[in-house]
């Protein structure tokens, strides 16, 4: 593969998905979409309309009612490490509370020191306590230092930022993004705030107008 | 003020693990002295009978001058010890169809739910003498009907526990970062199930206890010549009459003792291992 066709090559791909759950109204309708290596794309719309739900479905969490979700042309692997990595709204509900923070952020990989560093991650103070002694913020930077391993090549962001102020959503941001063009990652955000979305992304896309359910 | 915050965290928490240590240390005491105990001690004397509690007889003698106090000791002993046993056995149950019942899927957890619903709703009294009754009573029918009759509300507590677990963020997560369903049931599942299980395991024991006294003192659990405390219960009622109150008083209240001694070694251990308020 030549380095621009692997540019531009598919990494996710959504053909005809559609969800509900058991036997109740359609959430998602035949959706169609392509998310391509170079691009960051940008999925908006307002509550209610499934964005949350697409992200499980590509993410791997949930399977869809009909239709097909393809990683590179292929089924996403079931087992071990997967490739595409969800970071979620409620980092307090992504972590064990049971869990000291040091197990759970070196649960996939071992982040290196600059990572956390990069990440304001008080590893000395930080890495003893359990979840529920540190804040949504300093929850969500473990979040996505636990995502960023090695073999992670498409990271999900549903809503990661929203319940952060204005300062850590800028940092946690930045590094994100940074490793993000570094790796050479796919990127999926998912938001409600549309200028969130243009500041970060390369291509926006209205669920609204690519599900067939409302 | 951090050195204040130490403190206090420690003080809270000595003071819990004293709590939980002197709860076991009396429950043990009572049932270690019941089952070295000398027959002697709580045989009839007919030339000391009915006489109230004094210094020499503490709980007092009943109408055949036997020694309430060694009596109480030895029925209570029998009854942790039951108690003991068939909490146990039932809580194990309890974990085991719990577990099931949570992992595998709908028809698993739709058997269990009916006989935890046929089970719950039948009083439990009623259910423990049937089940007594037809193993001939004793020992062995009162162990066997707790057995049977309580493994419901832990089974069912276990059983939520794990299915909201499975679908809990942080075991998907944990199954998208690679790890294996044996290996999260063994590091995610488990230490949330395990401390509520103890939990209700403790719990279950002053149940236990209750409802062996409770039959015995019906007259279909254990045989009369055991000192049993529902047996004394029972015969002081026949005694009450005649103003010996302390037949009844003084064992009874031997009885909550224990039964709340158990309830805050119960909660006292909830405390500590919920994260919580572990480190409160």
């Amino acid at each position: 593969m030549t380095d621009s066709a692997k540019h531009d090559e598919i990494l996710l791909s959504c053909q005809n998905v559609s969800f509900r759950y058991h036997k109740g109204p359609w959430i998602l309708r035949n959706i169609n979409l392509d998310i391509r290596r170079h691009e960051r794309l940008g999925l908006i719309g307002p509550s209610g309309y499934g964005k949350s739900t697409l992200s499980r479905l590509l993410a791997g969490y949930d399977s869809p009612t009909e239709g097909e979700i393809l990683w590179k042309g292929k089924k996403l692997p079931q087992k071990g490490f997967c490739p595409v990595q969800m970071i979620y709204q409620h980092p307090e509900k992504a972590l064990d509370p049971r869990w000291k923070l040091k197990r759970s952020v070196s649960e996939g990989w071992q982040p290196d020191e600059e990572l956390l560093k990069r990440l304001n991650i008080n590893s000395k103070l930080w890495f003893s306590r359990y979840p529920n002694e540190l804040s949504g913020g300093e929850l969500q930077r473990f979040c996505v230092a636990r995502v960023l391993a090695p073999d992670t090549e498409f990271i999900i962001a549903d809503e990661m930022s929203t319940m952060l102020d204005a300062i850590t959503q800028a940092q946690i941001w930045n590094v994100l993004l940074d490793e993000v063009k570094k790796r050479d990652l796919g990127l999926l955000v998912i938001t409600h705030n549309n200028s969130l979305a243009e500041k970060l992304c390369t291509r926006i896309v209205d669920l609204r107008d690519i599900n067939g359910a409302f | 003020m951090k050195n204040m915050r130490k403190h206090g965290i420690l003080n809270r928490r000595t003071l819990t693990l004293i709590i939980i240590a002197l709860s076991v240390i009396i429950i043990l005491a009572v049932t270690a002295a019941g089952f070295i105990m000398d027959e002697e001690l709580y045989a009839p004397h007919f030339a000391e009978k009915n006489l109230p509690p004094s210094g020499h007889h503490l709980f007092g003698t009943d109408w055949m001058g036997r020694d309430m106090f060694a009596r109480t000791v030895k029925g209570l002993s029998v009854s942790i010890y039951i108690g003991l046993l068939a909490s146990c056995a039932t809580s194990v149950i309890a974990l085991f169809l719990g577990v099931i019942a949570g992992t595998f899927g709908k028809y698993a957890s739709g058997i269990f739910n009916w006989f935890v619903d046929i089970f719950m709703g039948i009083p439990h009294l009623i259910l423990l003498i049937l089940i007594s009754l037809l193993l001939g009573k004793g020992a062995k029918g009162v162990a066997i009907g707790v057995i049977v009759t309580h493994w419901c509300s832990l089974g069912r507590i276990v059983q939520a526990e794990v299915l909201a677990l499975k679908d809990s963020q942080f075991v998907k997560a944990s199954e998208k970062l690679g790890k294996t369903k044996l290996w999260i049931a063994f590091h995610h599942i488990m230490p949330h199930v395990v401390p509520q299980f103890i939990v209700g395991l403790i719990l279950m024991f002053p149940h236990a206890i209750m409802h062996e006294s409770s039959i015995t003192f019906l007259g279909f659990g254990l045989p009369a010549e055991q000192p049993a405390i529902g047996i004394i219960l029972s015969e002081a009622m026949k005694h009450l009459t005649t103003g010996m109150w302390w037949l009844a008083v003084m064992p009874g209240i031997s009885l909550l003792i224990i039964v709340v001694l158990f309830e805050a070694i119960g909660s006292h251990l909830r405390m500590l291992l919920d994260p919580y308020s572990a480190q409160e």
